[in-house]
């Protein structure tokens, strides 16, 4: 019980362990604090920066820093809500996210995040990349003009101890994820599968398996993003 | 000619129509031409994606009849993935595909017959245009337009039912579905409150096609002379000659009855249909190949369809086009506004299939997909409410679309259309300099007729976005209306 730490979120008294991340703290005590490059089991990044969150007045990312005891967390407050909805506004921008035919809707987390945040237009104009695709491995479609770079698939797709995904022209305009075409080809169709739940949005596609969910049982279907944090 | 056409932002669907008229020097019309304005973009920007994406992807290029694209582009890739020609799928695969078909024949028929059609008829070709629109139509026969309403919104439900969604759902995957029908939803169709079930919405299709035949009656010669001709007819049958909206074979037959085209396997359209462009249109002009650019063309739709099927395998339906093709002793319909006539018996049809398809335990069990030895390409077709729709892919090693062609059913009827509105514009404008409204309608009486995807096919509150232009013989523009 010593390890026990106390924190207070958005003025809600909450229970920890000490150690634990301030976004999952708030997972465990029914506070949903939004995120797209935080998955569990993997080691935090703090790419995406939607989980933004307020310690002492000072800026943080929730999943990247340790609860400490007696630490006061704002979460739910109008500045940092504007800016994770900007930030998903720039991601929509930066990509080429066409939600209608993408196989991905209905159980993508940037769409899913739109909808939280009441998106309706962005407020940036469009980039339309050309990032291009790859199609050369046997399970997996890289579709990058829709990535995020959340880095989840970086540090979450292994194969034999070896990164599947890696940046590529890092500090050019041109950076990108990109995917070892060889090591993809050694994926067993699970793994490729595996891969494509890593993934945020639709940038990687496990091929031949298109909208085998149907409309209404995928997961943002049955309930939107979050809930099942708050409604827990 | 130096007319020329803004591409905007529109759909391929939602394009707008712009009729030219030329007169010469005694005012007498020497050319018209029914411009389309639209952008055939899908058919590259499909080049690199994903095959299973297509059925998802190209029904976006539109919003009034996308489960016939979906259709189409799912029977394409059925035989990429090796799930045979159109009759490969499972059980379950294909009926409930034929469902969401005929749920989307009935409503879309009848949102064309109340809303888009009906005007015409109970307001007359030069009623007042205040009125002569689908409020007209609510405000004066409310019964009619509730039934259009109700029918629509029965045949919608099919979709949602099917494909997830009432437009641009996602049911039709490359070989096979990837739902049954719920169980509740079904009993529901089937013996729901009145009037959302079946046996009102049979009820109410034989009624909209009395109500027609009552007008026929009492106008017989213009529903018999409006816009009529001789052509040639295009749809797919079924092996045995029976009308099949879904799947079968291609057959053509010209104004005596002579197969032109017949038991063609639809894989081999290439050689058979070909596509002309004329530098005043997007939309391009097709033809048989075998007839050439002047005698090939031909009309597709229900008038096409009645023309080209031996009979319709639903009793009642069967019934009525008896008594249909009674009119011309048994010999092609060349009449243009018997499309509306063969439209209905087609709405008739759509339901008792419904009726069929909704008792069939197959809907609620079994396999939902199936596949095969992999394949290069593809190519699937469907009668459309509209008429026959192609759609053709070649897919690489990786997965990837690396051709796309689409024949939709619009671009088959646009010389057909082209030919009606020469013919209505020399019999309602000859002699004439000036525009006047019935003139105008008259011609969008004969565009409608084909139930184009057009937005000037809409009688939408009276703002038509279809545009006629007057010229004299100097090519002078000496007037111009905008609906």
């Amino acid at each position: 019980m010593n390890d026990k730490i106390k924190i207070h979120i958005d003025g809600k008294e909450c229970w920890t362990t000490d150690g634990t991340s301030i976004i999952d703290a708030a997972k465990e005590n029914g506070i949903f604090i939004p995120s797209l490059c935080h998955v569990d089991g993997i080691k935090p990044a703090g790419s995406c920066r939607i989980c933004n969150i307020q310690v002492n007045g000072r800026n943080m990312t929730a999943c990247s820093t340790p609860a400490v005891d007696g630490m006061h967390i704002e979460s739910n407050i109008p500045e940092l809500e504007e800016m994770r909805k900007a930030i998903i506004e720039i991601m929509f921008v930066a990509g080429n996210h066409f939600c209608p035919a993408c196989e991905k809707s209905g159980n993508c987390e940037l769409q899913a995040l739109g909808y939280r945040y009441q998106m309706m237009v962005p407020r940036f104009p469009y980039e339309f990349p050309e990032k291009g695709v790859n199609a050369d491995s046997k399970y997996i479609y890289h579709d990058r003009n829709r990535c995020i770079m959340c880095k989840r698939c970086v540090r979450g797709v292994i194969k034999d101890g070896k990164h599947v995904f890696a940046f590529n022209s890092r500090g050019g305009e041109n950076l990108h994820i990109e995917l070892d075409t060889e090591l993809a080809s050694q994926l067993t169709e699970a793994e490729a599968l595996a891969a494509m739940d890593i993934c945020p949005v639709g940038a990687i596609l496990k091929k031949e398996r298109g909208y085998y969910e149907p409309i209404g049982e995928r997961k943002y279907d049955k309930e939107p993003i979050g809930s099942e944090i708050e409604n827990k | 000619m130096s007319q020329k056409i803004t591409i905007e932002p529109v759909t391929r669907v939602e394009g707008h129509g712009k009729v030219t008229v030329h007169l010469d020097d005694q005012n007498n019309v020497s050319q018209t031409r029914l411009h389309i304005v639209e952008f055939r973009g899908f058919e590259r920007f499909v080049q690199g994606r994903p095959y299973w994406e297509a059925p998802v992807l190209v029904q976006r290029l539109c919003g009034i009849c996308p489960v016939s694209h979906h259709l189409a582009a799912a029977k394409a890739l059925d035989v990429v993935v090796g799930a045979g020609t159109g009759d490969g799928l499972t059980p379950t695969g294909e009926k409930m595909r034929r469902l969401m078909h005929y749920g989307q024949i009935f409503q879309s028929h009848a949102l064309h017959f109340f809303h888009l059609v009906s005007p015409d008829l109970l307001f007359g070709i030069d009623g007042d245009p205040a009125i002569r629109n689908v409020i007209g139509v609510a405000l004066m026969h409310k019964d009619l337009a509730v039934q259009g309403v109700m029918m629509r919104k029965y045949g919608q439900e099919i979709i949602r039912a099917t494909a997830g969604k009432k437009i641009h759902g996602t049911g039709a995957i490359p070989g096979g579905i990837n739902r049954h029908l719920d169980p509740a939803e079904r009993e529901s169709f089937l013996n729901g409150p009145d009037p959302l079930n079946i046996e009102h919405m049979i009820t109410w299709a034989q009624g909209a096609l009395d109500f027609f035949k009552g007008y026929y009656k009492e106008h017989k010669e213009f529903i018999d002379n409006f816009a009529q001709f001789p052509s040639n007819h295009l749809s797919i049958v079924r092996k045995d000659g029976a009308l099949d909206l879904y799947h079968g074979v291609l057959r053509a037959v010209d104004n005596e009855g002579n197969r032109i085209l017949d038991d063609v396997d639809y894989q081999d359209y290439n050689e058979y249909i070909e596509e002309e462009v004329r530098s005043w249109s997007y939309m391009k002009f097709p033809y048989l190949k075998h007839l050439g650019k002047e005698k090939g063309w031909y009309r597709v739709g229900p008038l096409a369809r009645l023309n080209t099927c031996d009979f319709i395998p639903s009793p009642l339906a069967q019934k009525e086009f008896e008594e249909y093709k009674a009119v011309t002793n048994g010999k092609p319909n060349d009449m243009c506004m018997h499309f509306h006539y063969a439209r209905l018996i087609e709405i008739l049809h759509a339901a008792e299939m419904m009726k069929e398809l909704l008792n069939d335990p197959d809907l609620l069990t079994g396999e939902l997909t199936t596949k095969g030895a992999r394949q290069p390409e593809g190519v699937g077709v469907i009668e459309a409410p509209r008429g026959t729709l192609f759609h053709h892919y070649r897919v690489n090693e990786k997965d990837q679309i690396t051709m796309a062609n689409l024949i939709v059913s619009t671009t088959n009827n646009n010389e057909p259309m082209n030919q009606s509105v020469n013919r209505v514009a020399k019999s309602w404008m000859n002699g004439h300099t000036e525009i006047t409204e019935p003139m105008m309608n008259a011609v969008e009486v004969a565009i409608r007729a084909y139930d184009p995807c057009l937005s000037c096919a809409t009688h939408a509150l009276g703002q038509m976005p279809l545009e006629i232009s007057l010229y004299d013989a100097s090519n002078n523009l000496i007037d111009k209306k905008r609906t």
